[in-house]
This record gives C-alpha cells, structure tokens and sequence, in this order.
C-alpha cells in the first residue's frame, strides 16, 4: 500500500543512501533501523504504515520485514506522539536519584501522565528503561539530547525552549 | 593516582579532533601494527591477559584467536557500543570525549583479525555519539587511516557506524548481529559462535568498547607492560560507572586491585556515601550481578579486604561474593528499599525481553508481577519462594544470558535481605509508605 | 560417513555426523524429547520453546566435560562419545515441567472450545508435564483479535511463539506477509495492518502449528477432531510442487477437512496446496488409498482403528467405504 504523498526530501534521501552504502551490496536491510529514525524524523514522527512500506519499497524488502523491526524497537513509536518526545530514564540508578520525582514534576506541569501526550499535540511523557547515563541521574532525552542532573528549573528552561522551537524532534544519524 | 590508559588524554581540549589527538601520540598503534604481523598483534593482546570489559570477562586475545580464517570468508569486527546494562556509563563517557581512541583500537584490532569490514554498532538512543563518532571516522578516513591501502602498507579497511533503535538484548553480542543485518535482536542459537558465522554468515568477533580501546595501549607497550598493571588475572584498568547514593557519581579509570572501600570512601572516587548516610548494599558489576549487602562487598569470607577484580569480587561464589561485571557499581544508601529497586530491575528485564524463548518471555513479566504485590501490600510469604521459584526456573534454561541476567537479582536480593521482604508481608502499612525504610536489627550497614 | 556414538538415556546409538541430540533420540525411538518449536522440514526452527532440554553429561570422547547448562537437543549435534540424559534426569524433568508451567501461565486453556483439542502437543505435554494447580494468578495475556482471511483462524492467545507458520511462510510460500511483531511477552504473530494470509501453500501454517493458534476456518466447530475419521487420499494437483497426497477427516459421509498427512512425529510428510486443502471437500475429488495410522496414543486413534504404528497392520473397519476394493470388512463399524 504504497502513498504517493509520502516521500523523503532529496537530502534525507541522499542520506538514505550514504545508510545504504555502509553494507556491503545485497545487505541493503541493514540500513533498515537507521532509515526508520529517519523516517520518524523526516515523515511526521510516528511509523504510520504507509511509512513503512515506503521504507520497505526504499531498501527493496518485504514490508513486514519492516513491521517485524519497527515493533521490536522502543524507539520507534508506532502511534501518533508529540513533537517532543520526552524520555525520562526511571530504572534503577535513576529511581535511587529522584526519577520518579521528575517524572512527577513533568506529569504536573504537563497536566498529563506518564504514556500521554498533551492536547495540543506538543509533549509526549514516557518511561523508558536504563540510557547509560546513571552518573548524572537524573536523566531524560528528547530528540538528539540528553539532558542530565535535572532539577525542576532545568525542566522548565527546556520546555519554555521546545515551545519556542515548536518542530518534530527525533534522532537519526547525520552524515556529511 | 592510579595509571590511567583510557582516560589519559580523556580531559585535553579538542582531544575529539584527530590533530589534536594524533598530537598526543593518537593513531600510533596503527603505525606499529601495520609493521607488524596481524598474529604478533593477537600475541601481544594475548600477553596483556586483557578480558572482556561488556561484562562477561572472556580473555580478548583468545576469543580473537577462535577466528576463522581457513574458510576464506570476510571477517568482520564489530564493536559492542550497544551500553544498556543499568548501572553502566562508561563507554558513553569514553567514546563522546575521546571518539578518536576507539577508532584507533577498531583499526588495530581489525588489523589483528584480518578484518576488511567493520562496523560499531552503537545503541540507538546515543544518536548524538553515533554522530561524533561518524565525524571521528571521517577524519580517520581524511588522514589516510582508513580507507584503500592504509600508510602505504597495503591493509584496506572500511569502518561504519551504525545505530541500535532501543533495545537492551542487543548487547548480546548475537542479537546485536542480527540488529546489524537488520533484523529484530532475537539472540542466536549457539553454536555457531560468531567466531564461524557472525555477520551475514562471515567469521566476525564482537568485542566492547573498552576492550577495544585498550588495545592501542596493549600494541604501543607491549602486552607484557599491560600484563604488569592491575592484580592477577585481572589485568589492566578498568572504567568504572558509579552511581546511586554516593557524593562523586561518574565514570572512574581504576587500576584493578584497589580495595572496594577505597573505591566507595577515597576521595579520589566515590567520596563517600551522600547525605552522611550509611551504605547498605552495592551492585558492583551491572543490574544484572548480585548484589552484596554492606559487610559483604566491603570484605570477603575470611575478613580480608575484597579487592574491585574479577577474581576479588566473585570471591565466595553466589553465596557471598557477586562479579565484576561490567563495572556498573550501583550504591544503595540505608534509605534504599531493595525490595522496591529489585522490582525495577525485573521491570527492566520484563521490558527487555527479546521473547523468543518460552522460560525469559513469560518468566520475567511473572516475576514482575509477583514483586509489584510487595509494592501493593499484597504479598504473602509464600509469594517470597515463589519468586525465588520462579527465577530459579528462568537461570539456566533460555537462549541467551539475559534469563540468568534477570534471575540472579532475585535470588541475591532475598538470600541476602529476606527480612526486608519479609517486612513488606507483615508491615505492609508501614513498608509501603512514602519515605519509609527497612530498619530491621539484621540489617548490616557500614 | 563417519558415524558418531552417542548414548542417550543409557541407550547407545550410531549416527551421521551433523545429527542432532533430538534426531538421535528419535532414531532410538524411545524417550524422545518433546519438540514444540522444531521442525526438520523447516531450516532455521527450533531452540526456542527449551522444551526438549536434555543434560549433556559427557560433551564427546575428546572433552568429556559436561556442557554447564541444559542444552536445547533439536540444536545440538552429536559429537562422538557424547552421553546425554534426558528423562533419567530429574533436574531435566523438572526444568521440562517449568518450561511447560511457563507455556501455560498465559495460555487460556480453553481446550473446550478448541479445534486443535485432540491432536494438540500443548495438550500431550501439559498431559506428560504439567502440574495439577497452577502458581499464576494473575490476569492471562489478551490480544486484540485480527482477521487473516478466509481460510485460516489466528487465536494469537493460544500460541507459543513457535515461529514455524513463519518459516512456513518464508520457506514453502513466496510471499510472507505475517511474522512475529512487538517483544517480550507482548511479542505476537500478526500481519500488522490486517491482511489475509493467501497463497497456494498458506494453508500448511494450519498443519505445522503445534497448538490452536492457527486452525482451518472451513473446519471451524465443525466436530471434534475424535469424532473423525482420517483417511489417506490422493489426487492428481495441477499446482506446482503439491504433492497432492493428503488426508481426508471424515464425519459420516463427509469430508470435513483436510490436511496433510503427519508423520509420528506430527510432522507434515509433504506440504499441500490450497486447492487441495480448502476446495477439494467432496470424496469423488480424491482417489481413496485407506485408512490414515494414527498414533496408538492419539484420542484420534482410541475408537476407530486398531491400525496404528505400534501395531501390525490389520484389516480395517469402516463403513464409508464399503465398495473400495481396499476395505472388507465394515460391520463392526458404528459412525
């Protein structure tokens, strides 16, 4: 079920590519997980399955080849999200650091819990399990960045910064 | 101040850009090497009794030896940058401040194995190192240290990196294969070890991080050198990630053998425990490893001190020692219920099974389930050996380690503080409070 | 060849390098580990539902070390000098018993309403395994419920994850369009946006899942699997690569299923079309060859035959067929 209104720009598809030639030829799969961030950053933010068949007809795979990764992977989100993906870290050695207290403050500026998303469409609040970053619990990524050692004014100064900023932020790998 | 290998230069501006690390003597092991053949490589990693630093310990040099190379294939090195063990940082750390001295140790140990094609595949949600690294092998490329006929010595060697999209099973180093052809991190049957059919089929060694970036050190001085430092078989430094109830919290580059109350007290580590607070257990090694209570991590069975070393820390086996792991030394202060961390552990693995096998996929969400009722104020005694039970029967019996990985916690949690447990069933009230804490006479602190 | 001695169960045997610990066994004929995942006809299957586990108690002549865990017998190849416990070991049986008490717990045991129910290996091992009283007490696993299409029922509740419908569907078929989604327990066979599984050889997922996940809609509540009777058919398939061989389920004079025909170790013998399976359900369609064995342990078997592969072959009692050459005697018959 292909769409024709779904389509990479000529720069992510270029990107596309320099994904593809890390394989060697005939393992052009590989690419899949990297084209999918992509995808996510590119295409709206969510793996919508039209994206994914997009996805398969790009690297020539079967779409369920695509469903079957896109599912298995946490970072991939398979229904609609916010522009902001908040991602607070509440395993362990973050919960023995205040995660569970941070996640409470976003809940409560947020007006939501934890697995929703705000009414205007900008915040997603999530748990996610350990992100290698115990040492400056506690933590949470958005898009691209970690944000470590937060506290209350940290959160603040960067949701006042994602509404200013106002776009889908999701991570993928850059290439010169 | 102990040696520092790893993190030597780790602080020195612009150390991420490959002039100012190749001033500080960087990329110098490829120049050797390439003088070198690729066994005298393998033989000097051999000599440095270097063990795998992703948490199982296995011996660098002979697992590279296992290599295949009579069948012809392409081999493959692939670097394990998939760090998702709780407690574990210190790759991150490593690999964002000083990218250039894993792409060194890649081309290296590439060398050693006969690689052509080389991939480190990096957990997805550390895009932004994933990026650092990308512009790192750039340079490397730019400077004639990869790429077609490296230094002129007729050695060709692409390097890739790739990204993971969130997935902790893909540590394991053939889940992490999978993931890499594209696939979900469904862990392999083994046999065949990667060492025979790795990547697309191809002889490959995965290998971590921090193993790989020791190895430049190792070919610059020589294994013997490196086999002087540490203590024993635990050879070498080691990164430690600290984290939890202490004042200094970060990655430490210790020489093996200091003792673990140096570790926790010095101020040259941990600084001590937070808030003046008493220290009531330690994961030392990783979610994944048992965890000790005070007196136990602090000294072995006999009274001497345990040292922070494979052999030191797994002393006294499952009854009273743990593992090295892969150096997440998780601190837990008086305040910290076990019971309440040990159900976020299971969480974890619950979240984190691949479940592909029948014992892990339905096991972990069991225990979990079980040590929520614990939470609630709902658990029974009996509930105590059931999950005790339960574990039990998950270790041993799946594919790949993440089962044992999600049973011993359990297990050492209660053989170690089961009237913490205990106390959940017959004080639910006062257990299940906000702020409170087990304060039970057998409670050991130190 | 080199042959190989391996001793399973205090039993020696002699096999071809390359063989598997479950292959030996089954070669023996006795003790055999019970396979919910394996299936030699399908490369790649196996290892994953442990419940054929044995203890490798000696690796080989060479390194006699034992292996440190229980092994998966479908995945381990023999090595010469090997000896292997299986139901010798109690540490084996016991790590069998919570292999299946982990299958269970989420398993919705509605084996009274199940078409699977009689010819079911989640049954047999439960039966051989399972405990009396179950430990979970929790709410069992649901999952929102997909249509596949007109031939095949999908019970994703039921199933263990086997993954044989995939590599069915990769290896038989040409076109797979179902796989394994999500992860951990929440992992499930789907085709994610709902299609219908449908190709010439889809239908064999029916035949090759090992429990009531995937059944045949054209049978569905039909009858009790016990009250049918399977019989070895043939016809003359223009579909390429259909054998063509088959099974006809009989209730009275109609043919309420077919399937293909199963070896002892419940394996389909040769994969069958679609055609076959779903639109061949009159007995002139087939030329009649006789009475299916049936395993002497099977409920299929406990009324109907005295034919099964424990027994010598006699002549066989059915009325259906009175006027086929192959059958005489019908008058102790009783539909």
């Amino acid at each position: 079920m292909l769409d024709n209104n779904i389509q990479f720009s000529p720069e992510a598809l270029n990107l596309v590519n320099k994904y593809i030639a890390k394989f060697p030829e005939g393992k052009q799969k590989s690419a899949v997980i990297a084209v999918l961030h992509l995808a996510q950053a590119e295409l709206g933010g969510w793996l919508k399955p039209e994206i994914m068949d997009y996805v398969a007809s790009l690297l020539n795979i079967k779409p369920i080849e695509v469903y079957e990764v896109a599912t298995f992977y946490s970072q991939y989100y398979m229904k609609p999200v916010g522009k902001y993906v908040i991602e607070v870290c509440h395993t362990g050695p973050c919960w023995l650091r205040g995660a569970d207290e941070l996640i409470a403050y976003f809940e409560n500026k947020l007006g939501i819990k934890k697995g929703q998303t705000t009414p205007d469409g900008m915040f997603t609040l999530k748990g996610v399990e350990c992100l290698a970053a115990c040492g400056t619990a506690p933590v949470f990524q958005c898009g691209m960045d970690y944000y470590e050692n937060m506290d209350n004014e940290k959160v603040d100064f960067f949701l006042d910064k994602c509404r200013q900023e106002n776009k889908v932020s999701r991570p993928y790998p850059v290439m010169n | 101040m102990g040696i520092k290998i790893l993190t030597k230069d780790i602080d020195v501006p612009g150390i991420q850009n490959f002039q100012v690390y190749r001033s500080y003597g960087g990329y110098n092991s490829v120049e050797k090497a390439l003088r070198m053949t690729p066994d005298e490589v393998v033989e000097e990693v051999k000599k440095s009794g270097l063990r795998g630093r992703g948490g199982a310990g296995f011996p660098t040099g002979m697992k590279w030896s296992f290599i295949d190379k009579k069948s012809g294939k392409p081999r493959h090195l692939v670097c394990n940058a998939d760090e998702s063990e709780p407690g574990t940082f210190k790759d991150r750390y490593l690999m964002s401040k000083n990218p250039h001295i894993l792409i060194e140790g890649m081309i290296t140990s590439s060398f050693a194995l006969g690689a052509n094609l080389s991939y480190i595949y990096v957990r997805g949600e550390l895009m932004y190192v994933v990026n650092i690294l990308q512009r790192a092998i750039d340079e490397a490329y730019a400077n004639g240290f990869l790429g077609k006929n490296i230094l002129g010595s007729g050695y060709d060697l692409e390097l890739h990196v790739t990204c993971g999209a969130g997935a902790y099973i893909c540590g394991e180093e053939t889940a992490l294969i999978e993931s890499l052809e594209g696939k979900r991190g469904n862990p392999r049957i083994k046999p065949p070890f990667p060492a025979i059919s790795g990547v697309w089929s191809n002889p490959t060694v995965v290998n971590n991080v921090e193993s790989i970036a020791a190895v430049p050190y190792i070919v610059n001085n020589g294994g013997e050198e490196y086999a002087k430092i540490g203590i024993g078989k635990s050879t070498g430094t080691k990164l430690i990630s600290a984290s939890g109830h202490i004042n200094k919290p970060g990655v430490y580059e210790i020489e093996m053998g200091v003792t673990v109350e140096e570790f926790i007290y010095s101020e040259e580590y941990c600084g001590g425990i937070w808030k003046g607070r008493k220290l009531k257990a330690v994961v030392a090694g990783g979610s994944s490893v048992p965890i000790l209570p005070a007196n136990l991590i602090l000294k072995l069975a006999n009274g001497e001190p345990r040292l922070m070393s494979y052999e030191s820390l797994s002393d006294g086996g499952f009854a009273t020692g743990t593992m090295l792991g892969s150096g997440g030394f998780i601190v837990f202060d008086e305040t910290a219920s076990i019971v309440h961390n040990l159900w976020n552990f299971e969480r974890f693995y619950h979240h984190e099974s691949c479940g592909q096998c029948s014992p892990c996929r339905e096991g972990t969400g069991w225990v979990e389930k079980i040590l929520h009722k614990f939470l609630d104020g709902h658990a029974t005694m009996e509930d105590i050996d059931l999950v005790a039970d339960v574990a039990k029967k998950i270790e041993g019996n799946t594919i790949c380690p993440l089962g044992d990985a999600a049973a011993w916690p359990v297990a050492s949690a209660i053989k170690h503080f089961r009237p913490e447990f205990e106390w959940y069933v017959t004080n639910p009230e006062e257990a299940c409070k906000p702020g409170a804490y087990y304060t039970g006479d057998k409670l050991v602190l130190a | 060849m080199d042959l190989l001695k391996v001793t399973i169960d205090g039993i020696e045997i002699e096999v071809p390098a390359g063989t598997t610990i479950l292959e030996a066994a089954r070669k023996i004929g006795k003790n055999v580990p019970p396979a919910m995942c394996y299936y030699s006809k399908l490369e790649g299957s196996g290892g994953k539902c442990r419940t054929c586990i044995v203890k490798v108690s000696q690796g080989s002549t060479k390194d006699p070390r034992p292996m440190p865990k229980p092994v998966a017998s479908c995945r381990t190849q023999v090595m010469d000098g090997m000896v292997v416990l299986n139901e010798t070991s109690p540490e084996i049986m016991e790590a069998r018993a919570s292999v299946v008490e982990f299958l269970l717990i989420n398993h919705p045991l509605d084996c009274p309403i199940c078409d699977q129910a009689g010819e079911c290996h989640l049954q047999d091992l439960g039966y051989a395994h399972g405990k009396q009283k179950t430990r979970y007490e929790f709410k069992r696993r649901t999952f929102d419920k997909i249509d596949i299409g007109p031939y095949v029922q999908l019970h994703m509740t039921r199933c263990i994850l086997c993954y044989r419908c995939v590599f069915t569907c990769d290896q038989i078929t040409n076109d797979r369009v179902h796989g394994v989604l999500n992860r951990g327990d929440s992992a499930e066979i789907s085709t994610y946006i709902e299609k219908s599984i449908e190709n010439d050889f889809s239908g064999n997922v029916i035949d090759v899942c090992p429990v009531g996940a995937l059944t045949d809609k054209t049978f569905r509540f039909k009858n009790r699997v016990w009250f049918t009777k399977p019989v070895n058919a043939h016809r003359n398939c223009t579909t390429d690569k259909c054998s063509g061989k088959v099974q006809l389920w009989y209730k009275g004079n109609e043919v309420i299923r077919v399937t293909a025909r199963k070896d002892q170790w419940g394996e389909v013998e040769e994969f069958i079309c679609n055609t076959c399976r779903f639109e061949k359900k009159e007995t002139t369609d087939w030329v009649i060859e006789g009475p299916a064995k049936v395993d002497n342990k099977s409920v299929i078997g406990q009324n109907h035959y005295e034919l099964s592969y424990d027994k010598p072959v006699v002549p066989p009692k059915i009325s259906l067929f009175a006027d086929h050459p192959s059958f005489k005697d019908d008058s102790k018959f009783i539909n």
